[in-house]
């Protein structure tokens, strides 16, 4: 009620008094509050895009889904606008490029680019302002290539929309686009399909495609969230680059509060429509006003990854944050388990954890139970198709083990490997050569029962709430159905321990009957969670299992793990690609590229004293760090 | 590719091989006699022996088996058991029929079908696709036979804007000829229409709201060329793939058109030929039909890697 109250009083905004420049967070919607002296922006320069009052509708009776958003961007700036799926960041910048999908429609307010008013704009003159003077950078470099189409075809397109006259000119013009946006060879590559680019070359392609009309305004919507770190930073910076050169102004909408840090001068907080909290990185980061901002900020895991975490092992000779020449020189050596961790407070809800290890200075050897899960040079070799005989190693020589009760990382970028690792553990693969000992027990080797017996005993939880629960079960169905397949229980039993495992999640009872599609993604990765724990297993591969997850759900489920791993002794293979994560739940971290291990030690061996190059490069691509207190 | 032409082909012969003894049997299986047909009901028991001899019938099935796929390799599909025309005569007049009208046939359906699909997605929920909807549901519930004898007797007899029957040589007289198949090859071609229409209309549905169109629109594109290049183009790739399961489904539609429009094709010699056991004729027609099915399927899916160029040559997808 007091967002609303708020951004009401940004609606006069007709004044133009240019908010872009509040300095004050938590007073920004008063448009007198105007402190001139931040940033480079020119104050006597009208903005180049006001946004006033901004409401949407789907549908004509629908209540709005933007309730008044009003902002200001002047010329140059970037201003992130951060919030959870759900939050309106999306139909915000679907309103500004007359793209809102379905029956969604500009109910209320204005948009004014350079003033002219783009909500009551119509189409034809809407089709010659995109793509000329705002440019959009899309989130999914993997559907947003016409896959019919070649890449250059679909450069060029832009450019003879925009009026550039001749074949042969728009050829050269977008060949030049393709090496500014950092696409090697870009003269061959012209002529190739999006399928032969990859993730992170694609979403250059459309760097190059929204840069094609020189727009004066750029729109990124998540344009790496589904690419790997590294290559995620790389088209960041390289992003800045162009835009700096050209000085475009910058919308980047994000739901990482450390990108939105790293990467902009100002952030705009959206939570439910609203836009909640306005300011500098600086002040929404290290002094949020508002009791949401807060809570963003402390479930951020990039934000609070490089440095708010405690010491897992407080007995060590370093504390919070510390660098990395504190850490004891007695570690574990690589390639032994972690040993045993006995603590009982995982971690709370910030992300902290304290965990006692069982002897002052050195953790823990492989002194206690023997490791759940071993794992001995296995390897795994693809064939290539269509080439006889050329394998790809997809994992090569990689062996660790796994402590019962803790929780193992297994960190790698796309094609490191680690979920073929995942998925020859789970006895959905056949390695090439090594085992995979659960229990002592080598379940690549057994057959029939006994790999069944093995099989219960390690169960998955995957990525994408969505995909992995059949739509057209029930709740109960799906979390028992592991139950039927093994023929455990009579019916009423099993109804019982679907009752249990539903409170084991947190989930209330009712939702039994109901179907995944009336669930929220974390509702349904709590169920995947019921359904993985069905069976009493001891150790679960979590394939990415928060991933998909928006942060503050994310923060939720992590808790919701740890406290099962306390109270029900599990042990967790995490197959990550996000360190953030890895830093706020794991013990041990197995760095893995292209097949191999590279880093093999605990959290804070791996976090604080990296040996590995590429681990230091991870780490260091991780967004937020300089905003970590 | 070359790899995958051969599999293809090697897999072709085995279905030819499959058919041609499916066929054999099946004939034979049938109630009645070829050469009682030929002899006449009067015929004498030594006159019928005579004839099943000639026609080699007297021996066991495994060695007609053999000697009619002797014959066939070297190109000789036999005589015809009720006229005694050389089989290849036959074939040879009345396959250009019917292929000229299957083709004519298909066309109009990819056209008018693809036309309406793409009317209907655009007009979503107002007259035009509440039009081609009708359409859609006339040319799929409607047997074509009846919609036959309507165009008959409205568009033919009555406005008198076509010939009701008849067949002019395409390749002598290519106007006159297409203009007599153009009624057949409306009415045979409706229902296909209607599938394509309606398979068109989804596809475009789920195509136009996808990333690329989006982002298509976000670089501020013309109305058409993201209809077309964006939408059209990635929507096809379903439809090739649902054409080339109907046209099967055509060649059954051009038996019975055939019949309605007194059109001297393959429809009708086969329909002759089953009434009268002609054994060879029924053999050889199967066979052809069975190749043209193979022939039809290579062709979608050439034409399916040209719509979809992440299955062409190399193509990791």
């Amino acid at each position: 009620m007091q967002q609303d109250a708020k951004s009401g009083n940004a609606r006069d905004g007709g004044d133009g008094g240019s908010m872009g420049m509040t300095g004050q967070p938590g007073n920004f919607g008063q448009s007198a509050v105007t402190v001139g002296a931040q940033k480079q922006a020119v104050p006597e320069q009208a903005p180049l895009l006001q946004v006033r009052n901004l409401q949407v509708r789907f549908g004509e009776t629908a209540p709005a889904v933007l309730h008044g958003v009003s902002f200001d961007m002047q010329r140059g700036e970037r201003v992130a606008i951060v919030g959870q799926s759900g939050s309106g960041k999306s139909t915000t910048i679907g309103a500004i490029l007359g793209l809102l999908p379905g029956n969604g429609r500009v109910s209320g307010g204005a948009i004014l680019l350079d003033g002219q008013d783009l909500a009551t704009a119509t189409d034809a003159s809407l089709r010659g302002i995109r793509g000329k003077r705002m440019g959009l950078v899309p989130q999914d470099p993997m559907s947003n290539l016409n896959p019919a189409m070649k890449v250059g075809a679909q450069i060029a397109d832009t450019l003879a929309s925009n009026g550039l006259k001749g074949r042969a000119a728009v050829k050269r013009r977008a060949v030049e686009l393709m090496t500014e946006a950092g696409i090697p060879d870009a003269a061959r590559r012209y002529g190739q399909y999006p399928h032969e680019f990859s993730g992170g070359m694609r979403q250059r392609v459309l760097i190059a495609i929204s840069l094609a009309g020189e727009p004066d305004l750029l729109i990124a919507d998540e344009p790496t969230s589904a690419l790997d770190v590294t290559v995620q930073r790389q088209i960041l910076n390289h992003l800045q680059t162009l835009v700096d050169a050209r000085g475009t102004s910058l919308l980047f909408i994000t739901h990482d509060l450390g990108l939105a840090a790293d990467r902009t001068d100002r952030i705009i907080v959206m939570a439910d429509g609203r836009i909640v909290e306005m300011g500098t990185p600086a002040q929404i980061l290290l002094d949020p006003q508002e009791d949401y901002t807060k809570r963003l900020v402390a479930a951020a895991p990039s934000v609070t990854a490089s440095g708010a975490r405690e010491p897992v092992l407080p007995d060590l000779a370093y504390g919070t944050g510390s660098s990395a020449e504190s850490v004891s020189p007695s570690g574990t050596p690589s390639g032994t388990p972690s040993g045993t961790l006995s603590g009982t407070e995982r971690r709370t809800a910030s992300g902290t954890a304290t965990l006692t290890g069982n002897g002052p200075g050195v953790p823990a050897v492989a002194t206690g139970p023997e490791p759940i899960l071993v794992l001995n040079h296995l390897v795994k070799e693809f064939n290539l198709r269509g080439q006889r005989g050329s394998t790809v190693r997809a994992v090569d020589d990689v062996s660790f083990s796994v402590a019962r009760g803790t929780t193992t990382a297994v960190v790698g970028e796309s094609g490191s490997g680690k979920t073929t690792v995942a998925r020859i553990i789970l006895g959905l693969e056949e390695p090439t050569s090594g085992e995979a000992l659960i229990t002592g027990r080598s379940i690549t080797a057994s057959s029939g029962a006994s790999r069944r017996s093995l099989r219960r005993k390690v169960q998955p939880v995957f990525q994408d709430p969505y995909g992995s629960l059949d739509p057209t079960f029930s709740i109960e169905r799906l979390i028992d159905e592991p139950l039927r397949v093994f023929k455990v229980g009579s019916r009423v039993s099993r109804q019982h321990r679907v009752a249990q495992l539903l409170d084991h999640v947190a989930l209330p009872r009712t939702v039994a009957q109901r179907r995944p599609n009336e669930l929220s993604g974390g509702q349904r990765q709590r169920v995947a969670i019921a359904r993985a724990l069905a069976l009493e297993p001891e150790l679960l591969i979590c394939d990415e299992a928060v991933s998909a997850l928006d942060v503050l759900v994310q923060d939720q489920i992590l808790t919701l793990l740890a406290d099962l791993q306390e109270r029900l002794g599990l042990t967790y293979l995490f197959i990550t690609h996000d360190l953030a994560v890895v830093w706020q739940i794991a013990h041990h971290v197995v760095v893995m590229k292209s097949g191999k291990v590279l880093e093999d030690g605990t959290a804070d061996q791996v976090f604080l004293a990296p040996e590995a190059d590429y681990t230091k490069e991870l780490l260091g691509a991780i967004p937020g760090a300089a905003f970590a207190s | 590719m070359i790899r995958y032409i051969f599999t293809k082909l090697w897999q072709s012969a085995l279905t030819l091989v499959l058919a041609s003894v499916v066929v054999f049997i099946g004939v034979r299986a049938l109630p009645g006699d070829p050469a009682l047909a030929m002899a006449g009901e009067e015929a004498s028991p030594e006159q019928l022996a005579a004839i099943r001899s000639q026609l080699g019938l007297d021996q066991s099935i495994p060695a007609q088996y053999f000697a009619f796929v002797g014959k066939m390799l070297h190109g000789d599909l036999g005589n015809s058991t009720r006229t005694g025309t050389a089989v290849r005569d036959l074939i040879g007049t009345t396959l250009p029929v019917t292929l000229w009208l299957s083709v004519y046939a298909i066309v109009v359906a990819v056209l008018v079908g693809i036309l309406f699909g793409v009317i209907a997605e655009r007009f979503r929920g107002r007259w035009p696709e509440w039009l081609t909807n009708g359409f859609a549901l006339i040319g799929l519930s409607v047997p074509n036979f009846w919609l036959g004898i309507l165009a008959i007797l409205y568009l033919a007899v009555t406005l008198g804007w076509f010939p009701a029957s008849g067949y002019v040589d395409v390749i002598a007289n290519p106007l006159r000829g297409l203009y007599y198949l153009t009624l057949p090859a409306l009415i045979l071609g409706t229902s296909l229409a209607a599938v394509i229409m309606r398979q068109t209309r989804a596809s475009m549905i789920e195509t136009m709201s996808t990333d690329y169109v989006r982002t298509a629109k976000a670089k501020g594109l013309g109305g058409g060329r993201v209809l077309f290049r964006y939408g059209l183009r990635n929507s096809l790739i379903v439809v090739v793939t649902i054409v080339g399961l109907q046209l099967g489904g055509l060649i059954s539609g051009a038996v019975v058109t055939e019949r309605i429009f007194a059109l001297p094709g393959f429809g009708k010699l086969t329909l002759d030929a089953v009434f009268t056991r002609d054994y060879p004729v029924i053999q050889a027609v199967v066979l052809i039909i069975t190749l043209s099915y193979i022939v039809i399927n290579l062709a979608v899916d050439v034409l399916y890697s040209v719509v979809n160029p992440r299955i062409r040559v190399g193509g990791n997808n």
